[in-house]
């Protein structure tokens, strides 16, 4: 890929957050929005195994990551995610990203105890994108509301806080409204104190289809970054584990400039901003962190 | 050498008198404060008296960088409308109720503060030695992290606070990273406890040892004053049962599980 003259580089500052596409591109849902097209049949990337999984963890001390993060796909498709997030939880937090409809009670059970006997918080962000199955279903397909609330009635049942994480669908002048209604129907499912987290989409994959894909302007510039700080890239803090390697961040998995080498030690370097993503993540900030989790202060804007 | 250390005092200058004069009983050598004297309680003004008096070493907390530069918010960096709603009523009030003075005092302090302590280098900082607003909380701090920062940051015991929550890790090589709470605001277990943080040389050969002091204060008359300057109910429901109610959402899980709200 060539870059613009005055594409800037972001370095590593430090690993604070290691992710893992522990699912691949392997989903039971096909959501219209999905920024990397995820789907029961696209395999372009695959299960992360335990095996694999360990030799990062093990190769991330040493690094100092500070936290885990779990993404596919759909993490609970991995026949060994129980294992996987129970070995985490010995070296620190873990978040798992999951669409909460295949959770059983057997591995929660599992898990409740894994994250008792540990120093660390273990997170659940669950995926939804309306407050009913009329504003969900379209996008996500029929039934996933409720077979999604029935996650978040599930994990809350074994003690945990899920973060429910929308992306926004909806116009900024509905915002209010529609968080409200949201926060109701979570109360009434039984979810009494919610957590909620409402994310940008991203004009990727699938969602290029949706709505439109990004213009040729809408690119990161050295000016742009002049006063801005980094560290509300994901890129100036993450990496992204793959069965294929590690890749710059979870947005971009599927360009090729973004896969930086196999190993941790080898995929520290700098990484060129050159894509329409790169872009948004401009205007919007951290947004794959947990509101809890990230380095505060809204992102400054250029204008 | 005893060293006692708080954050956090958030306008509850009862709570700062009673924790000075209880570190004095115990002889402390010298005090330090961590940051953020205002927000939350009632009459910002009365905690520099206090500060000054008894010679406590302050640093810059995100709070005192705000008020002290008169920005337009306090760099708590809530995202949850609602945190923001309340974090905006107790910023326009320190604001507005602190002298030109102090606000210039909070403008200079220092962001960190460095010293020996028998073989240890102590880092004193506010949210983390690399950023005065990042929250280090105990269930979202690996040890290898804390490890890189002691090691980054060429310090054998690191004290931060800005959370409102204790709590303490052992590290490789007799290495500390220690939060040590704040004494403005119950934290979120149900008592209406505070607390600060007591560090001293031992004479064993097992290091400094470090110890969390309860405050006692009056917190009745705290949250008397604070209904008299019409400060939030949900504040002083907090004074009284310590549980937050709002700041929520900056919690992470294991923290906010532990909670009421
Ligand atoms: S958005 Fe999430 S749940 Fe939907 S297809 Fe993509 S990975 Fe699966
Ligand atoms: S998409 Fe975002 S996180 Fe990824 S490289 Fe671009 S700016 Fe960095
Ligand atoms: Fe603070």
């Amino acid at each position: 890929m060539t870059h613009a003259a005055d594409t800037p580089g972001v370095s590593l500052h430090h690993l604070d957050q290691l992710w893992f596409q522990v699912a691949g591109t392997l989903c039971n849902l096909t959501c219209d929005h999905c920024f990397i097209s995820c789907s029961p049949q696209n395999d372009s990337f695959g299960f992360l195994s335990l095996e694999q999984v360990r030799k990062r963890l093990q190769e991330s001390v040493a690094l100092g990551v500070k936290e885990y993060y779990f993404t596919g796909g759909e993490p609970f498709l991995n026949r060994e995610m129980v294992e996987i997030l129970e070995e985490t939880l010995q070296y620190g937090p873990a978040t798992v990203l999951t669409n909460g409809t295949v959770l059983k009670d057997e591995w929660l059970n599992r898990l409740r105890a894994a994250a008792n006997a540990s120093l660390f918080s273990l997170e659940f962000r669950v995926s939804v994108d309306g407050f009913s199955p009329e504003t969900n279903d379209p996008i996500r397909g029929a039934g996933t509301f409720d077979r999604a609330m029935r996650g978040v009635v599930r994990l809350v049942d074994h003690g945990f806080l899920p973060i429910i994480t929308a992306a926004r669908t909806w116009a900024d002048t509905e915002e209010t409204a529609v968080v409200n209604q949201f926060v109701d129907t979570l109360k009434k499912a039984g979810y009494s104190r919610p957590r909620l987290k409402i994310l940008p989409t991203l004009q990727l994959g699938a969602e290029e289809n949706r709505t439109h894909g990004y213009r040729e302007d809408e690119r990161v510039t050295a000016e742009m970054l002049q006063d801005f700080d980094v560290d509300h890239l994901i890129c100036s803090h993450s990496r992204i584990v793959t069965d294929r390697g590690v890749y710059v961040c979870p947005i971009l998995i599927e360009a090729d400039d973004a896969r930086l080498g196999e190993s941790l030690d080898d995929s520290l370097d700098d990484f060129k901003l050159a894509h329409g993503a790169c872009f948004t993540c401009y205007q919007y900030g951290a947004i794959c962190s947990n509101s809890s989790h990230q380095l505060t202060q809204p992102p400054e804007r250029a204008s | 050498m005893r060293l006692a250390f708080f954050g956090g005092i958030y306008n509850n200058y009862l709570a700062l008198d009673f924790a000075i004069r209880d570190a004095k009983q115990r002889g402390v050598d010298a005090i330090y404060c961590l940051g953020d004297m205002g927000a939350f309680g009632p009459h910002p003004d009365r905690v520099f008296p206090l500060l000054h008096e008894h010679n406590v070493h302050c640093i810059q907390g995100n709070y005192d960088n705000s008020i002290g530069n008169e920005l337009n918010d306090c760099q708590c960096g809530y995202t949850d409308p609602r945190d923001n709603y309340f974090a905006e009523i107790s910023y326009a009030y320190t604001l507005q109720n602190t002298s030109p003075e102090n606000r210039t005092f909070l403008k200079n302090l220092p962001t960190e503060i460095r010293f020996d302590f028998g073989e240890h280098r102590v880092l004193l900082c506010h949210g983390s030695p690399r950023r005065m607003n990042e929250f280090l909380w105990q269930s979202t701090c690996s040890t290898h992290f804390l490890e890189t920062l002691a090691d980054e940051h060429e310090a054998d015991i690191i004290l931060a606070t800005h959370t409102g929550i204790k709590w303490h890790r052992k590290l490789s090589e007799g290495r500390h990273f220690v939060n040590v709470g704040v004494l403005g605001r119950p934290e979120n277990d149900g008592t209406a406890l505070v607390w600060y943080t007591l560090l001293e040389q031992a004479s064993s050969a097992d290091g400094p040892v470090l110890e969390f002091i309860p405050v006692e204060y009056d917190y009745r008359r705290l949250a008397a004053e604070m209904a008299s300057e019409n400060l939030p109910d949900e504040f002083i429901q907090t004074v009284h049962s310590g549980w937050w109610t709002t700041c929520l959402e900056v919690l992470p899980g294991k923290e906010r599980a532990a909670g009421k709200f």
